[in-house]
């Protein structure tokens, strides 16, 4: 117990880092996942035929490989930011497919006659998914959403191996330092882990529950 | 099919919408053939030597060796044993969460609900290290454990929602004509779950076969340590390119045609099978390559159930 009282700023800073990938590679997912997605569902079909490419490409790339590729290879193509970022823009290219396939699904939800009731009242393609079916899709959008963020917080942990210096890695170095007292240090370093996917897990419950009332 | 968001194109929208097609695909055709041409670019260095482009032939030349795929295809078969023998862990486990976190007796029920929960909330990477170095079992049985209790959970939540969802007539069925409640939820309950969650198991099958490279870390020598690491260090770095596309081929292969065969299978044995209904309209237009239900990799096979 006293190696991981002992540590505790490692942990810290370790949990920092990995809220700071979750964070921002989170926010860059949101975005490239609304593109990919508002691309999948355009009247143009060659958009649509790229977004379901990439979508069908990236989500089929072991993570691993895609982190191996921004770590090793980037910086080898002469394009070296510090790691961190590197691994910001492997997670965030790897989980807006995911992201994309949410947000298509919420639409998806959205009950047809909606969409004949808009288009027949005369609203335009942006109209109708503006004001009619992304403000449902929306709610729908958020639980699934969620989840996808609960795996992008596990994911996160792939990025340590790459020499990020978050949970993963902390943990990892601590128990180098400390090998008398591993299961103490790795139950440390999953209760970090828990406190962030169970908070979001709860928060989905609860949306969920929602939803559910107002449909 | 068309979709009813916008309505079915006349000549000038067609036209329209060819001409933008056009433009969009010589865009991406440019920006595809200014990558690989820039990619292919030699290069000079800050201490003046010139290196070959990526394509050139003396970044290839070691794929005519057939031991680079002899090494390959052992990579290729380590990876399919581990994703083997954690996919049958991870069936084994998922029928075994899914009987006790369903459990009537809240003794059984309770601790299950919270080994699951407690699971599903680590990656799996962590649960790799934890069994590396708690029980030293070695990389390739931490690999196939991790993988193999991580997605069991995840089986097991799915397996849960699909009893959760059958009509309530089935178990009272199968009450009402004398089995006991175990063996109403053997021969009546699951059967039928696991028919309908089919799908969604099998999704979350290439998730795992996916996840194995994750193995990589713990140090198991499958196709991505094998491919990208081994290889490279072995005949030079030059060839890390070379060989990253091939490992990066070789996975999409394995991984494409899994997934066809599991939105096959949904297409057969989905939940509407039987049944003489046309499938629900949707927004979006169905194209061909649709996917099954969300399958996020080192995560949860869509969202069934809660958190």
């Amino acid at each position: 117990m006293d190696a991981v009282i002992e540590n505790l700023p490692v942990f810290l800073e370790g949990f920092k880092n990995t809220l700071g990938l979750l964070i921002f590679s989170g926010i860059g997912a949101l975005i490239l996942g609304v593109i990919v997605a508002a691309l999948r569902i355009s009247p143009v079909a060659s958009f649509r035929g790229f977004a379901t490419v990439y979508t069908e490409i990236v989500r089929n790339t072991p993570l691993t490989l895609v982190l191996f590729f921004c770590a090793f290879l980037l910086p080898y193509l002469q394009f070296s930011p510090p790691f961190f970022v590197l691994a910001l823009i492997g997670l965030t290219v790897y989980t807006s497919p995911f992201v994309a396939e949410a947000l298509r699904s919420g639409i998806n939800g959205v009950p047809v006659g909606q969409a004949e009731a808009a288009r027949s009242v005369g609203l335009t393609f942006g109209q109708s998914l503006s004001y009619v079916i992304m403000p449902q899709a929306v709610r729908m959008v958020i639980p699934p959403l969620i989840n996808v963020f609960i795996a992008l917080t596990k994911n996160t942990s792939v990025a340590g191996a790459f020499f990020v210096f978050e949970l993963f890695g902390a943990g990892r170095q601590v128990t180098n330092d400390r090998g008398d007292e591993v299961i103490a240090i790795l139950l440390a370093v999953a209760f970090f882990y828990l406190v962030i996917t169970v908070t979001l897990g709860q928060i989905a419950s609860r949306v969920e529950k929602k939803v559910a009332v107002l449909r | 099919m068309s979709s009813v968001l916008y309505d079915a194109p006349g000549p000038k929208a067609r036209t329209r919408s060819r001409i933008i097609s056009v433009v969009g695909i010589v865009l991406l055709a440019g920006v595809l053939v200014w990558l690989v041409l820039a990619m292919g670019a030699p290069k000079a260095s800050a201490n003046g030597a010139v290196q070959p482009g990526l394509w050139d032939p003396t970044r290839w030349d070691v794929f005519t060796d057939v031991q680079v795929w002899r090494s390959l295809g052992g990579g290729v078969l380590a990876t399919l044993q581990m994703a083997g023998a954690a996919a049958v862990i991870a069936l084994v486990l998922g029928v075994v969460f899914c009987f006790g976190r369903a459990a009537q007796h809240a003794a059984i029920r309770i601790p299950s609900t919270i080994i699951l929960e407690f699971v599903r909330g680590l990656p799996v990477l962590l649960m790799m290290l934890f069994i590396l170095l708690v029980f030293a079992t070695g990389a390739y049985w931490a690999g196939v454990l991790g993988l193999g209790i991580y997605n069991g959970a995840i089986i097991g939540e799915a397996l849960r929602a699909g009893i959760q969802s059958l009509p309530r007539g089935q178990r009272e069925a199968g009450l009402a004509i004398g089995l006991t409640p175990l063996a109403t939820r053997f021969r009546i309950e699951f059967p039928q779950a696991f028919r309908q969650m089919l799908p969604i198991i099998i999704a979350q099958l290439v998730v795992l076969l996916k996840d194995t490279s994750l193995a990589f870390i713990v140090g198991y020598s499958e196709l991505l340590r094998v491919g990208v690491k081994n290889l490279p260090d072995f005949f030079g770095n030059r060839y890390a390119f070379s060989f990253f596309l091939v490992v990066l081929a070789i996975y999409l292969a394995m991984n494409l045609s899994l997934s066809w065969f599991a939105r096959f299978i949904a297409r057969r044995s989905g939940p509407k099978s039987g049944k003489l209904v046309a499938p629900a309209p949707t927004l979006t237009p169905q194209d061909t390559l649709a996917s099954t239900r969300g399958s996020y990799s080192t995560g949860d096979a869509g969202g069934v159930g809660s958190v």
